[in-house]
Order: structure tokens, then sequence, then C-alpha cells
């Protein structure tokens, strides 16, 4: 009997697709791109960290670990946290090993979600929250922040996405795609309210190593606010570890050990050779982190000075590898932008619009990679700019 | 000699490439044009900025004969010049490209590009070895460079990165 129905589940079916997408379709079949669309640093993960996963083949450490991770890399993980971050885990009990930040997000939204309860998603944003949240049956509920304020997260905003059903609030700082950090006095003001709505608070820090101008404050740090947060971290972008795929989250007991349910039956663990290079990496691989953000720092500053120079309004960053300039002075939308600038100078950006509200009227442009190719690439924005003037008369 | 902050990012980052212009040095480092200007200016009549160089691979050129040998050479110090007036004797020559004063079993360990083996060979048994002051000389000749100066020699380009990912 033919097939005669879609076996794909209808929240699934109801998904779209990542509007990365579409460039990443069309960017890949051009020659002499020149990519400032790319997630992920240009650096190669470090000798002594790649040896350390080497060495641990060799000794034949092929087994599944616990669960939650080998018990030496979440001490490891403690110390980190506590000495980067002033807060408290407990390996134990309190930090699971994940498959990238993105199965920690996966694990802690489902942990947590309810049907029907709402999850705020602060845009723009990376394009996987408000999917996550659909597909644990909750109801993702947008805020979207503006160029005018920095791209930070307003109280009031805040204040009034609130309702019955809010269940917690979904932060990303230093943020992808705008790079917007956000200090101390900040996130005071979002805890005094995630407190007052007895809230919880998913807070992805994968780039809080880089972190530019101040340190990063991770918001568990802040009083009161370790039991309400769920934590999370991870090795792909601060120690240059994508393709690892190791991240980390951290949580009071009860949440971690929700969390851990899913993740014994969904993941089993980590990859083991992965495991064993994070140990590395946080016991001997911090003065590496330290040089490849110093690279980051100039490459940003060179970055948003160009911009202005060639007459895109740019906001200072303080971290993540992005810079978000507004391209609305060209009159284009984000998307036609992005490709006309990609089919006429072969530079690859990715428009604002697909990390949701408020990124409309800009483009994401990735500096991790080479000054040469950060040079390149403003020459030839700078040519597109000149020739969207000549068009304008 | 006392440098700043905004020195030492200037000299990193020229040690990393020297083609970097003073216009985006300015940019990458938060200075005006003028400043990062002048500053390189002061850095190079102080000689802190020694000189600019490029490195080549000779390996590339056809029927390239060229060889580069280490030497490691045991000398007696002077009374009060030490291992300076012997060091000067020997940087002299032109086919000497660096001398070092070394800790351990030998004291300089000096670098000698010649056209041929032979040349070589002639520099360390005629110049060298003839010295008042030079007790033994031990020669090892470079077979292939990999690395030098922080540079791979063989290494590609390659990104293998997705040219588009969130």
């Amino acid at each position: 009997m033919n097939v005669t129905k879609s076996y794909v589940a209808k929240s699934v079916e109801r998904m779209r697709p990542s509007g990365i997408r579409k460039f990443f379709d069309l960017a890949a079949t051009m020659e002499g791109v020149v990519s400032l669309g790319v997630g992920e640093p240009d650096f190669v993960t470090t000798w002594p960290v790649r040896e350390a996963a080497i060495n641990s083949l060799e000794r034949g450490f092929t087994s599944y670990t616990a669960n939650a991770g080998l018990i030496e890399l979440r001490r490891e993980i403690s110390r980190y946290m506590q000495e980067r971050f002033y807060v408290e885990y407990a390996p134990k009990e309190e930090i699971i090993v994940t498959v990238g930040a993105s199965q920690a997000l996966d694990i802690a939204i489902r942990a947590i979600t309810d049907p029907k309860d709402e999850i705020i998603v602060v845009e723009p944003c990376f394009v996987s929250y408000a999917p996550l949240v659909e597909l644990a049956g909750g109801r993702a509920v947008t805020i979207g922040t503006t160029g005018k304020t920095g791209f930070k997260l307003q109280p009031e905003q805040l204040e009034a996405a609130i309702t019955e059903k809010t269940k917690a609030v979904l932060l990303c700082y230093p943020n992808n795609p705008t790079g917007t950090q956000l200090d101390r006095d900040d996130l005071e003001l979002i805890a005094e309210i995630v407190k007052k709505h007895d809230l919880l608070v998913i807070a992805d820090e994968i780039y809080a190593e880089l972190a530019y101008d101040r340190p990063h404050t991770s918001i568990a740090a802040l009083d009161g606010m370790r039991q309400r947060t769920i934590l999370i971290n991870g090795f792909s972008k601060g120690f240059a570890m994508t393709g690892w795929r190791l991240g980390f989250v951290c949580a009071p007991q009860d949440i971690s050990s929700a969390m851990l349910k899913i993740h014994q039956y969904a993941m089993m663990c980590a990859s083991t050779p992965a495991q064993y290079a994070a140990v590395e990496a946080l016991q001997h691989g911090m003065s590496d982190v330290e040089s490849m953000k110093k690279d980051y720092r100039q490459r940003r500053n060179y970055m948003v000075q160009s911009f202005k120079e060639i007459g895109l309004d740019c906001h200072l960053p303080g971290g993540a590898f992005y810079v978000f300039p507004s391209i609305q002075s060209t009159g284009l939308t984000s998307e036609q932008f992005a490709e006309q600038l990609l089919l006429e100078e072969k530079v690859a950006v990715v428009p604002g619009s697909v990390f949701g509200e408020g990124g409309e009227g800009y483009i994401r442009c990735s500096y991790a990679s080479s000054m040469a190719q950060l040079q390149e690439a403003i020459k030839r924005i700078s040519r597109f700019l000149e020739k969207q003037k000549g068009r304008a008369i | 000699m006392k440098l700043n902050e905004k020195e030492v990012e200037i000299l990193e980052i020229l040690q990393k490439d020297a083609r970097f212009e003073a216009a985006d040095i300015a940019k990458m480092i938060g200075l005006s044009e003028t400043e990062v200007t002048e500053t390189i200016r002061r850095l190079e009549e102080e000689k802190v900025i020694v000189h600019y160089a490029t490195l080549v691979d000779w390996a590339k050129m056809d029927n390239y004969t060229g060889v580069t040998a280490m030497i490691d050479v045991k000398v007696t110090p002077k009374r009060g010049v030490g291992f300076d007036e012997v060091a000067e004797r020997i940087y002299r020559f032109k086919e000497v490209s660096s001398v070092y004063l070394m800790s351990g079993v030998y004291d300089l360990s000096v670098t000698v590009e010649g056209k041929s083996m032979n040349e070589i060979a002639r520099f360390v048994s005629e110049k060298l070895s003839t010295l008042d002051s030079v007790v033994s000389t031990t020669t090892h000749f470079q077979l292939k460079k990999y690395k030098h100066d922080g540079m791979i020699y063989t290494s590609k380009n390659e990104d293998n990165r997705i040219v588009v990912s969130p």
C-alpha cells in the first residue's frame, strides 16, 4: 500500500527552518567568498588540548563516562566557575557535562517546561531558543530589544512580558548576534523583577570568556539568584573547541537531577575524548584563551571603527565575536542587504532579521576571521555602499 | 625603557605582521593614526624595533643550493670584556646571520648561511676555528625548515569552517 500521509509530527512540521540556512546554501555554491557569517572561532583548538585527547585515545579511554561527565572534569569546571565568575557549584550534584551548550539548553528547557508554560526569550538571539521551547511543549514569548538601548534588555520590557504562565526568562549575554554585554547594574534590575515574580533564569553564558572591556558578570553570582538560575557555559567559543561539542550546565541540585534524567536517557554522556581534552583546557589553557581574546578585541575595535568610517552606524559590543551594524541608512531590509552584498561583492553576512524581533535593519558580522580577511571584507562592503549611494541618486 | 600597554600592543601586532598600516593599527587599539605613527617612529629610533624583514622560503626556488648551519662554539672569555669581544669578531662576518650567548655545554650559538656546504666548511675551518679565543666548534647543517620565527613553512591556509553558521 502507498504511503498516503505524512509521518512528521505536527509540531515539527510547524517549525520554520533556520533563516541562516538560506545564506549558507547560497554562499556555499560561490567561489571567493569572504565570510563574516561564521559563528565559530577561526583559531584551531590549541595543540596541548588536542594532544590531551589523542593521549586519552592512546591510553584506551574509549568507554562511556559517568552520565554527568568525568568527575575530574566536573571538579575542574567547579573550580573554574568559582575562580572566573564567583559562582559555586558542587561537582557531584550540580554540574552536568553536555554535548555543547546546545544540548545544555535543550535539557534545561525540557526539565522546567510544563505544557503551556511561557518562557521569555529576549531577541535578537541565537536561533534555537524559541524552537527548543516549542519542542518542549512550552510557549516562547519574545521581547525585542533595540539598537537605541544598545540591545540591552530593559527592565520595563521584561515586566510587561510577564504573565501568570511565565516560568522562566532565557538570557544570553554576551549576546549572539549583537555582542551586547550586560553589566552588574543592568543585571541587578533584571534580577529584582525575576525574584519579585518568582521566576527562573536560563543563562546562556557561552561567550562569557569573550568580554573585552569589563569582566563578564554572571547573573547567578548576584544576591539570591543562584537558586533560581540554570547556568550554561561550554568550551566552544572561549577555548575554540566548537567541533568537540562540549558544554556544561550548572544548577541547584533539584533542577540538576531533573536535567540529568533527560540527559541519561537522551544522551548517556558527552564524548569521552572531548572530556579529557577539556580537562587539559581548564588546567593549562587559560593563557591561550587570553591571547585569543586579545586578538578578538583588536579585530572588534577595527570593525567598529571601519564601519563608522564607511558610514554604517555601529555600537561597540562588549563581548562575543560579532558586531551588529545598522544598515537602515541604505533603505534596504537586512535580508536584501545581505543577499545583494553576497551576490555583488561576495561577502557573507547574516541578516539581523533571522535572529528575531529587533534584528531587522542590522546585519551580523562575525570577526572570528584573520585581519587580512576582515580588511578585505571592509573594502568590499565599502564598495558596495558606494554603489548603493549611486543607485539612490 | 618602560613601555606602556599601547606600545606593547603595537609591537605585538607588528611582530606578527610588519606590513600592518598605521591607520589599521590605530583602529585596532583605539589610538589616532598620528599617535601610532609617532609611537612607531620613536620605537624605531630607540632600536626597540630593530628592523623589518621578510621570511622567505628559499626551498621553494628551483635549483636553490644555499645551506644553513648552526655551529656550537666553545670559547675562552677574556678578562674585562667577557664573551663580547669574541662574539663581535664572529658576527662581523657577513655570512653569520645570528650569534647568541648560551648557557650549557658550549658558549656561542652561531648561525651561518652559505651558498654551499663547502663554503661553510671553509668558513668554519679558516675563519672561525682560527680565532684565538675559539676552543672548539661543532657544526650542524639544517636539512629542512619546518617552522621559523613562529611561522610554519609547510602549512596551507585552510579554513575548514562552514561559510555561514549560527
